[in-house]
């Protein structure tokens, strides 16, 4: 297998994910959207670690290990916001949660 | 052709298609379904590249934990499943030029530089890989290289859990 089958994957996945998070504007599908980009990143992360020998292998696993617990807590506090918007807002549409605009 | 190769191929179609489905699809359930998809494909693929304990991580997080949550979400924050209302902004066309080119440029990055360097094939017996590189010795990493940063993203994960349940707690 070549690396670049699966670097190419994981840039696929990511530019998917950027579109995602610029053309969605419900809140769910924006944390998807986001979820999409760390999962390209820990593809990238084990390709390279297998690329590079024993001690790298071991070393992006866990650093892929890492991310998928960070997008975990992400996840739960993202939710819960989006949770409290539509609470406030009766809405999850992010192009109504202007409060901040000047 | 090498079996490995067909998998592969068959997994990152699957993969990408899925996830142009869940960045277009109309239906947010289907969304979360289509990400389940997306998800395991690459499960598929840390397996392919024995990695298989990030493998069986990601399919208890991601799809039994992670979308799952994303379908409370959508339970919690719409009145009705099913079609309902414009999912995206007007910046679609903007956003699918930005993306392409983002695609074409990290493309052309990883074809430029990497070209077809061959990933390496494992050698020696399927002990002496487990023991080098399979779950004992990343569990050994976790425990003795980085056990600082492993208490640490334990603490984050607690205070997120804390976090998520004040941020939506009724009072």
């Amino acid at each position: 297998m070549l690396l670049n089958e699966f670097l190419l994957l994981g840039a696929a996945l990511f530019s998917i994910g950027v579109y995602g998070v610029l053309a969605r504007k419900n809140g769910v599908l924006v944390l998807m959207s986001i979820e999409l980009i760390l999962n390209a990143v820990n593809i990238n992360m084990i390709a390279f670690g297998y690329m590079g020998g024993t001690a790298t292998a071991v070393t992006g696993q866990v650093f892929a290990l890492f991310i998928i617990t960070v997008a975990a807590a992400e996840v739960g506090v993202g939710l819960a916001i989006v949770l409290l918007i539509y609470r406030n807002k009766t809405t999850v549409d992010l192009d109504d949660v202007d409060a901040m605009k000047g | 052709m090498l079996p490995e190769n067909i998998a592969f191929g068959i997994l990152a179609a699957a993969a990408v298609i899925s996830a142009i489905r869940v960045v277009t699809t109309k239906n947010v359930v289907h969304a979360a379904l289509y990400l389940v998809v997306v998800l395991s494909s690459i499960a598929a693929d840390f397996i392919l590249l024995a990695a298989e304990f990030v493998a069986v991580a990601q399919v208890l997080v991601y799809v039994g934990a992670i979308v799952v949550l994303f379908l409370f979400g959508v339970m919690l924050t719409r009145a009705k499943l099913g079609h309902e209302g414009e999912l995206d902004n007007d910046q679609r066309g903007i956003a699918a030029v930005v993306a392409l080119f983002l695609a074409g440029v990290l493309g052309y990055a990883l074809v430029d530089y990497w070209g077809d360097d061959k990933l390496p094939k494992l050698k020696g017996t399927t002990e002496a890989i487990n023991a080098s590189r399979g779950t004992s010795a990343v569990g050994n990493a976790i425990f003795s290289t980085y056990l600082v940063p492993f208490e640490v993203v334990s603490v984050l994960l607690l205070a997120a859990l804390i976090g998520a349940i004040v941020l939506a707690r009724r009072d």
